[in-house]
Formats: structure tokens, C-alpha cells, sequence
């Protein structure tokens, strides 16, 4: 029962469900850690839908949750996608084997950093990505490492800790699709997304 | 057999899901040179099944490298496993082993192959059985009479029976499929707009756990294969990547960066309880791989600057390094009876798999490609599989331990990646 709520509301709705499904089951629900995700346990329709049809099974629907509790205000949230406005710059670019942000991102890094003091509520996901070559995995540490050093510098500059999720996509989501440096290097970059962004 | 039976018909529900579009196909491009010949006679009465079982037990002989099949002209006539063997005629015919057998039907419709092996050269029989199966299930049938005769020459277990799972992409999407070891009956378990990698099968073959970016991060599933049900284990705050499976079959090792970094944790693989931490660096803990024994955990550090292999107790502690030459060195996967370790290394900005002998150190790369990855030892850990780049496109190419045999995977319509061989079915 737990399990299709959470199927059903998906990411969005998982804190809310995670109590709706307490309330409703009481002692008998088990628990989860509190910082993951309740572990859900998803049906999956059977083949026979168009390609791609099947994929809407494994990936739940999101829910727009209301929160009331003091949003950015419209302004500031436009300011975000505002061709004109350095806060819509959300890549970061590193050379080979590079974590460090270059100096020339860190009027951008400082920008974002501002946003987030000035709108507490805002959430930020920063996710970190590498070229293709090498292990998958040990890609994915690499990704990480470059999120995690975005975030300790928007942390230096007055951002909140529990704002800002750091996660890495490995090699697995590259800008550019080709089998060199050129592309290479617009694949080994953090790219930063706000709530409702992801 | 009625163990067998049931498993056949498990199969049978099993493989009645999803069949992708597209299969691989195994071409042998550098067969072993010393193959022995091998006789397989046409069964007695296999018309009946609709499909030529021993040409399949021909075929998996033949691509494990170590057997040649030998031409039987016509029988007249056809022999059984009843018939007496005349040894000089065989050798005559240049086969050092025979296989002998029928097919009964049964009235309910079902079949009954019976037959025998027989080393020519010492002019002995080898050992006879009988399998029963249903009709959807002949190349399950097969592969079992393959492994059997594998195992009676060889000394060693047979993994005709044994399944793959491996990623495909197309495009913007990716598919988790699983495949008999010979590349057929292929169908996809996750169809996902977003990357798929990772995918390890727990001991008994049943689970298979992976990573799914479905949620724009790395979130750990274990998908259960019979009722096609899955369920989240690792989805922390950060990224949850690198599953691997204890031999219990009871604890996943992954990988979170849930405390900040890159750092290796143990959870039950249900889903319950708290995750315990067993690696504390500073530094990229990730990839590991438990040993066959469950004593210790393989892993890919960066704590002395580069990527290398090391390896802890697997209830943690004092980590020492396994890997020594070259900058450049992950991806670590220990031999199903410990003795070797298979990595990948990257030598002069090549990625190929190397194998290093955990008894007196010896390092053989065994590839000699430009982009390998994700190695997987078959579970009589004579074969390993791999992903490689070939002309662009990503292809599964398999090479014996001793780097002799090598077969390649072509797969019509899409990159293959991220192969993983499942274990015996017993």
C-alpha cells in the first residue's frame, strides 16, 4: 500500500508521503533512514506500449507541492532564466583532471551564492560531470568532486549547507557528443539547477 | 530432476516477458589453438522438438574456444545412447569425444533428451544423464546438455546455462536487458529515458542491482527478475552508484557521497536497517567488488594521488594497495576462486584489462583494444566479458583468462555497455 503511494507521487511528494503513509499505517510501517528516500517498491507495466511508453512507468509522475512557508519572490525567480542576468549562467568548465573553479566562474559561483543568501528557501542541485574517458564509476567520484568544490565555495560565500545537493552524472550526460578535446571539454563542467529544475 | 524440471518451467515464465528488439551475436574472432574435436551426433528423434538441440550444444562448444565439431555424415541407423561405440571407427573419423543421445516425447507433451559422452582417445564413457523439458524451452534444454558434456571433459562447470545482463542505448534511451550467455532470448527488465549503468547480479542470479539516473542522480535500485518488481536501497542526499554484492547475498557494498567525497558503505539489500561505513579517506573510495570468499572488499582509491587498486577486510579497516604499475588502474574484479584480480589499466592513453596473478604478482594485459571497461568473469572464471569501442560504437567482446580466445558481441541497432555475467543456475 505504502509502496504504490510512493509510486504514484513520486519524488516531489516523497517527504509528504513518507508521513501520509505513517498516519495510515501507523507502527506497522517500517522504517527508513531519514535522509534517503523511502525505499518504494514500483509495478511496472508489461511491454507491448510504444518505445518510450514504458519508460513514464519507471519515472513517477511529479507533483507540484504548495508550499507556503515564504517562496522566492516571481522577480527573483525570473532573474534565474533571464538571458540578461548572470544567474542564468549555470555551467562551469574545468580543464583535464581540474576541481578547482577557475577564476573566471567565480563572479558566476558569487552570483549564485548571493541568491541563495538572499532567498533562504531556494534549493539548489549542483551536478558534476567528467568526459568519457575512464571507469564509469571512478567518473562518477570525479563528477562529485567537482560538484562538492562549487558547493563549498557557494557555502564560503554565505550559502546555507542544507540548500544546496551535490550529485555527480559521471560521463553519462555530456554537453557535447564528440571523441575529443574540443567536446571533452564541455563535458567536464558542473552544471547548477534550482528547485523545481530538477 | 524434478529441481530441473521446475527450473526450466521457471525459465519458461521468466523468458515470457519483454524479448528486446534486437539480440547479440557471439563471433569467435580469435579461436583457441589447441580445439579438440569433438563428435556430437545428431539425437535420435530431436526432429520432434522443431529445433536441432544439438546443433545448439555444437555451437556453445564450439564458442568456448576449447572444441571443434567434427562432420558425422548421415547414420543409418541413427545411434542412441544405447548403441555399443566402436572406438576405432570414432578415431577414425579424428573425434577425441563422442556424444550419443535421443529424445523421447513424453504424453503430456513434454521431451526427455538421454545421452552420452564418450572420451574416444581413452576409449571410456564419460557419464550419461537425462533432462526433461517443454518445448519453449529446447535452447534451455540444450545449453544444460552442453555444460554437461563441458564439464564431463574439461573438469570444470560449464556456463552455457548462465545468463548475461548488459545496457543498451539508443539514442536518448537506454534499456537494462538480460540475454542467455549466448547472446539469444535477449529482453530488457528497466526501459529508462535516463542512463542506466552499474548492473551486478546477486549470488543466486534472481536480483540484479544497478544505478538508474531517473531521478537527474545516481540513485541505487535492486530489480527482483520473477516478478519484475524493484526497489530503491540506496537514494541519499548526493550520489549512490557502484553496487556490489556480498556473497550472502544480503548486503549490497555502494558507494554514497551522502558524508561528502566518495565513500563506501554496506546496506542490507532489502532495503532495511542503517548504512554502516567501512571506508574513511579523504580521498575517492569507489568500485568495490567483494572477493568470492567474502573476506575482502576490492576497491579503486585515489589516496596516493592516482587510481589504483586496493583492498580492505570487508568489515573495514587498514586498506593496502593491490596495484602498482601505472598512473592509472580501477575497475577491480577478483577471480571467482580468488587467485586473480582482472582491472583496467590505461597504458599510453589506452584502457585495456589486465590481469594481475594475486599469488606472485604478475601483471598480463589481455586485450589489446583502446577502450575497455567493465570486466565481468564468467562464474567458472574462464571467459571474461567486457564493453570496448569499436569504430564508435560500443560492443561486448569476451577473451579467455589466458588471453587466447577471443569472441566479439555485435548488437544490431544500439551501443552496448556495462556487461555483467550472471552466476550458475543451479
Amino acid at each position: 500500500m505504502r509502496a504504490i503511494l510512493i509510486a504514484a507521487l513520486g519524488s516531489a511528494g516523497l517527504k509528504f508521503t513518507a508521513i501520509l503513509a505513517a498516519l495510515l499505517l501507523g507502527a506497522a510501517c517500517s522504517t527508513t533512514p531519514e535522509d534517503q528516500a523511502a525505499a518504494g517498491v514500483e509495478s511496472r507495466t508489461g511491454p507491448g506500449g510504444k518505445p518510450g511508453a514504458d519508460t513514464r512507468a519507471v519515472q513517477p509522475p511529479k507533483v507540484a507541492a504548495v508550499d507556503i512557508t515564504g517562496k522566492p519572490s516571481a522577480s527573483s525567480l525570473a532573474a534565474l532564466k533571464d538571458p540578461n542576468n548572470i544567474l542564468s549562467k549555470r555551467s562551469i568548465y574545468y580543464d583535464l583532471d581540474k576541481f578547482d573553479v577557475k577564476d573566471e566562474y567565480r563572479s558566476l559561483v558569487e552570483a549564485h551564492a548571493k541568491y541563495l543568501r538572499e532567498n533562504p528557501t531556494a534549493r539548489m542541485m549542483i551536478q558534476g560531470n567528467t568526459d568519457e574517458r575512464g571507469s564509469r564509476e571512478y567518473n562518477v567520484s570525479l563528477g562529485q568532486r567537482r560538484s562538492d568544490g562549487v558547493k563549498k565555495m557557494l557555502i564560503l560565500l554565505g550559502a546555507r549547507e542544507n540548500q544546496i545537493e551535490t550529485v555527480s552524472l559521471g560521463e553519462e550526460k555530456p554537453q557535447a557528443d564528440g571523441h575529443d578535446e574540443g567536446a571533452w571539454s564541455k563535458n567536464r563542467r558542473s552544471d547548477i539547477l534550482y528547485g523545481g529544475e530538477y | 530432476m524434478p529441481n530441473l524440471v521446475r527450473t526450466l518451467i521457471g525459465l519458461a515464465l521468466l523468458f515470457a516477458v519483454a524479448q528486446a528488439r534486437a539480440q547479440l551475436e557471439i563471433i569467435v574472432t580469435d579461436p583457441g589453438a589447441q580445439r579438440s574435436p569433438i563428435a556430437i551426433v545428431p539425437f535420435a528423434n530431436e526432429a520432434a522438438v522443431g529445433t536441432s538441440l544439438t546443433a545448439i550444444v555444437r555451437a556453445d562448444l564450439e564458442r568456448s574456444g576449447l572444441f571443434r565439431g567434427v562432420e558425422v555424415p548421415p547414420l543409418s541407423p541413427p545411434p542412441t545412447e544405447n548403441t555399443p561405440v566402436n572406438y576405432g571407427e570414432w578415431r577414425s573419423r579424428l573425434a577425441d569425444a563422442l556424444v550419443l543421445g535421443s529424445v523421447v516425447t513424453h504424453r503430456d507433451g513434454r521431451f526427455e533428451v538421454r545421452f552420452r559422452v564418450y572420451d574416444i582417445v581413452k576409449q571410456a564413457p564419460l557419464g550419461a544423464i537425462a533432462y526433461v523439458f517443454t518445448k519453449e524451452n529446447v535452447r534451455a534444454a540444450a545449453h544444460r546438455v552442453a555444460d554437461f558434456v563441458y564439464e564431463r571433459i574439461t573438469g570444470e562447470k560449464g556456463v552455457f546455462s548462465t545468463q548475461i545482463a548488459y545496457v543498451v542505448r539508443r539514442g536518448a534511451a537506454y534499456e537494462l536487458q538480460i540475454a542467455d550467455a549466448d547472446g539469444e532470448r535477449a529482453q530488457y527488465l528497466l526501459r529508462s529515458n535516463e542512463p542506466i549503468i552499474s548492473p551486478v547480479w546477486s549470488p543466486e542470479g534472481r536480483r540484479i542491482a544497478y544505478v538508474s539516473f531517473e531521478s537527474k542522480k545516481p540513485v541505487v535500485y535492486v530489480h527482483y527478475l520473477e516478478d519484475r518488481k524493484r526497489q530503491v536501497v540506496a537514494s541519499f542526499r548526493g550520489s549512490n552508484s557502484a553496487p556490489a554484492w556480498a556473497p550472502d547475498g544480503k548486503t549490497l557494498a555502494v558507494v554514497l557521497s551522502v558524508d561528502g567525497g566518495s565513500q563506501i558503505f554496506l546496506l542490507n539489500a532489502d532495503g532495511s536497517g542503517a548504512r554502516r561505513r567501512i571506508s574513511n579517506s579523504a580521498s575517492i573510495d569507489t568500485e568495490p567488488r567483494f572477493s568470492s570468499d567474502g573476506k575482502w572488499i576490492y576497491f579503486t582509491s585515489d589516496r596516493g594521488g592516482t587510481p589504483q587498486v586496493y583492498r580492505m577486510s570487508a568489515t573495514g579497516g587498514e586498506p593496502q594497495r593491490v596495484t602498482f604499475e601505472g598512473s592509472y588502474n580501477v575497475s577491480p574484479r577478483p577471480s571467482p576462486d580468488g587467485r586473480v584480480l582482472a582491472y583496467v589499466t590505461r597504458n599510453a592513453g589506452k584502457f585495456q584489462v589486465a590481469l594481475l596473478d594475486l599469488s606472485n604478482r604478475q601483471v598480463q594485459v589481455i586485450t589489446d583494444s583502446d577502450r575497455d571497461e567493465s570486466p565481468s568473469f564468467a562464474p567458472n572464471g574462464r571467459m571474461i566479458l567486457l564493453a570496448t569501442v569499436i569504430g564508435g560504437r560500443g560492443v561486448l567482446s569476451a577473451v579467455s583468462a589466458d588471453g587466447r580466445i577471443k569472441q566479439r558481441l555485435p548488437f544490431a541497432g544500439g551501443d552496448v555497455r556495462e556487461p555483467a555475467w550472471g552466476p550458475f543456475i543451479e
